[in-house]
């Protein structure tokens, strides 16, 4: 494995790592926010329980989730100096500002995990909501950061120098909005179905009915609205990466020729070689239309694009077509769930419902992953786009692939250390959470 | 405005020293206590550091964060040249966090215990080792951006017996405030003698370390006695130092002084820092061949050093009343329940 590509390697493993647990630690605060508001009012003891029992759970992710940021922070100026050092200046404003929001969030955390009988409950209860609106704007910020990269503003470029520089106008760049919107809302279905299905398949399971069912609730209400909603800030978010990257663009949907009447192409296997896909569904004039609303209008092919500023095409198209497959298998488990609530009460009962859920556990998670793959591999050779290469922003120290042998197994490790403590956490609960309802 | 975020970076850097080091000195405390009285000092740590550890490991991230959006020359000069300790740093602070977090919320309390504690211990020592380190190389003139080969640019950096001295005097300095912070927290007579005795240790491994410092900068050339004893302020700082630490010693003899026993430890790391530092301000990177990185010179452009100063004021309204309320409800006394 040469240099450039274990850097790359590792930064993804860190990232792909790092936004697992910030998705749930900028998410799981609201569900418990709304499961402790319904303990304040209604005195109800299994909504403390569930309260209790989900912020253990985000105590470790949160931990989990603060390091393996910290590290982020480090790595930016351990495997990208060179970008570190002009871009450091131009889109640290949102970092700075990411700073603030993380420690509100680290203090509000520290009330609330340890603030039980202590304070005013409504207090309390105020500094989990904290929590969470905390960690949803260190999310936006962040991404805000990462949107500078695809649609770099607020600097001048003139022969290599970096001038008049706008941190302001570079934080809200173009892609800021579509970027963030897009991703609070996949943190929020990929958190929602995570719990839910968990729930889901321990009530299937027959175990502790009561408190699973009333924890279910929750989370699936709210991944359910996020699964409606995502497909329109998908559309948002694609309409600005035509109009801003359309080399990322024409990668996502493997569209090599430009003509009118841009066909959009489901499946297949790109082969960048021959310069078209194989095996894949074509419908003719769908791209046109996502794209500019008409059916003729020519969208930008690859054969635009120069070669060697071309992202690579196969892991691009995979990675969209798994985001967008997965996003419409969420979207058809919501509209049956809003059925099921509003006309056919008596879906809620049927194990397949459920069964729907349990199948979906991972699915916001795989497709945040993708939709990432995409945003980054998708951005490549650029890591400013159309300023700097990759290539040329990497450290020049040799033998990072052993660094990235090495963060492979910590992060594989504290997976498995974290899965293994979920595992006990839900094992435990008749023991902890739910004493009162034995177990069926 | 520069003075504003150069003001930010050093109390940063002294309170996540302060905080995050008595919060380090928590494990390297119980990783030299004896087997019997382990649990005693685990828990009492716990009691004290449960409700605000996060809190105290954010200092580092805002330092770090001034560093690459105000001086980025100097945060990837350092994170180029000091790559390796950097990563065996990140690796503790990993290893730390999460053994602290999964001892405390592990639902079952098993065996895994021992794994989480060993962990934990280990790495409270390791972390503030490599920061020591890492700020002993800044200084120590080993940085070569010129340097072409791998030991030079990247190993002898910091793999010299001044970096290595530094490393082990600020574990012992970690150690010396968490057993200062930990005599105010306890109530019976015989954890306070027993505490007592474990920051006498601590401060007694400080001397023999800081001592040792001196020895390492002599022997490598680095005029760090200039540095400290040439100037008034530095003279000054380090006699207040010292007269503080007498101070502190008579009053531990006595009960019940336990805020003010704290604040001159800190008062005293707060000399030391600041000694160690105002001899070469504004310059806070020294490299090879008596060049420089300076906060003033390799400084951003000055918008963003506006706009990063204004994050920073802003921040800290809202940060420091919740850290102070934080601070102030989980104070001793005040068990926590979880």
């Amino acid at each position: 494995m040469n240099d450039f590509l274990a850097a790359r390697s590792q930064m993804a493993l860190s990232l792909g790592f790092h936004i697992v647990f910030s998705c749930i630690g900028m998410v799981m605060p609201f569900f418990m926010a709304v499961a402790h508001f319904l303990y304040i009012r209604t005195g109800n003891d299994v909504y403390k329980n569930i309260t209790r029992a989900w912020s253990k759970g985000v105590a470790i992710f949160f931990a989990t989730g603060a390091v393996s940021g910290t590290v982020l922070s480090f790595e930016l100026g351990l495997l990208w100096p060179e970008f570190m050092k002009h871009a450091g200046p131009i889109f640290g404003m949102p970092f700075s500002l990411e700073g603030t929001a993380f420690f509100i969030e680290a203090i509000a955390l520290g009330f609330f995990l340890y603030g039980w009988g202590r304070f005013n409950p409504w207090f309390h209860w105020i500094t989990g909501v904290v929590v969470g609106i905390s960690g949803l704007v260190s999310g936006i910020l962040v991404v805000a950061a990462n949107a500078w990269m695809n649609s770099p503003a607020g600097f001048d470029f003139v022969n290599g120098q970096y001038l008049n520089i706008d941190p302001i106008k570079a934080m809200f760049n173009d892609a800021w909005f579509s970027q963030a919107l897009h991703m609070c809302i996949a943190a929020f279905a990929a958190t929602g179905f995570a719990v839910a299905g968990i729930h889901a398949l321990m009530i299937l399971r027959r175990r502790n009915i009561a408190f699973h069912t009333t924890a279910f609730r929750i989370p699936a209400l709210f991944a359910c609205i996020a699964a409606l909603l995502q497909p329109l800030s998908g559309d948002i978010s694609a309409k600005d990466v035509a109009h801003r990257q359309p080399a990322k663009l024409a990668a996502m949907e493997a569209h090599f020729k430009t003509e009118a009447a841009s066909p959009l192409v489901i499946g297949g296997i790109p082969d960048p070689v021959a310069k078209e896909v194989k095996y894949g569904l074509e419908i003719p004039g769908l791209l046109s239309f996502m794209v500019y609303g008409d059916f003729h209008t020519p969208v930008t092919g690859l054969d635009q694009i120069p070669e060697n500023d071309q992202p690579p095409i196969a892991i691009t198209h995979y990675a969209f077509q798994i985001m967008v497959g997965l996003g419409m298998v969420m979207l058809l488990i919501a509209v049956c769930y809003f059925v099921a609530i509003i006309k056919k009460k008596s879906w809620l009962r049927m194990p397949w419902l459920l069964r729907l859920f349990v199948i979906a556990t991972p699915m916001g998670f795989i497709a945040v992953e993708a939709g990432w793959t995409v945003t980054e591999v998708g951005r490549q050779p650029w890591i400013i786009n159309g300023v700097m290469r990759t290539a040329d922003a990497v450290t020049p120290m040799p033998g990072i692939a052993y660094s990235f042998y090495i963060f492979t197994a910590v992060y594989i490790s504290l997976s498995l250390i974290v899965t293994f403590l979920l595992y006990r956490q839900i094992r435990m609960v008749p023991e902890i959470y739910d004493i009162q309802t034995p177990a069926l | 405005m520069i003075f504003v975020v150069m003001a930010y970076l050093w109390a940063a850097i002294l309170l996540y020293i302060l905080l995050g080091g008595a919060d380090f000195g928590a494990g390297i405390i119980e990783l030299f206590t004896s087997e019997k009285n382990k649990a005693y000092t685990r828990n009492t740590m716990y009691q004290a550091i449960g409700p605000i550890w996060e809190a105290n490991h954010m200092w580092l991230i805002i330092a770090i964060v001034v560093l690459f959006v105000g001086f980025p020359e100097i945060y990837t000069t350092v994170s180029t040249h000091l790559h390796i300790p950097l990563v065996i740093m990140l690796f503790g602070i990993i290893a730390r966090g999460t053994a602290f977090t999964f001892r405390n919320y592990d639902a079952v309390k098993d065996n895994m215990q021992k794994v989480y504690n060993r962990i934990f211990v280990y790495s409270s020592f390791v972390t503030p080792f490599f920061l020591g380190v890492i700020a002993g190389s800044a200084v120590s003139g080993r940085i070569d951006p010129g340097a072409n080969d791998f030991l030079n640019a990247y190993v002898y950096t910091w793999f010299n017996w001044f970096s290595v001295t530094v490393g082990f005097f600020t574990v012992a300095i970690c150690g010396y405030l968490a057993a200062i912070f930990i005599i105010g927290e306890t109530d019976d007579d015989k954890s306070r003698v027993r505490f007592i005795r474990k920051a006498k240790q601590m401060n007694v491994a400080a001397a023999v370390f800081g001592a040792l410092v001196f020895w390492a900068a002599h022997a490598e050339n680095i005029p760090l006695d200039k540095w400290m004893f040439d100037n008034p302020t530095g003279i000054i700082a380090i006699i207040a130092a010292v007269l503080s630490l007498v101070l502190l010693w008579y009053l531990l003899l006595q009960k019940g002084k336990v805020i003010i026993i704290r604040v001159l430890a800190g008062f005293q790391v707060t000399m030391i820092l600041l000694a160690i530092t105002i001899r070469h301000y504004p310059n806070i990177v020294i490299l090879k061949g008596g060049k420089y990185l300076s906060l003033l010179e390799h400084a951003g452009q000055e918008k963003t050093i506006y706009s990063l100063g204004m994050a920073l004021l802003l921040g800290s309204i809202l940060i420091l009343p919740a850290l102070f309320y934080l601070l102030y409800s989980f104070r001793k006394g005040e068990a926590i329940e979880h």
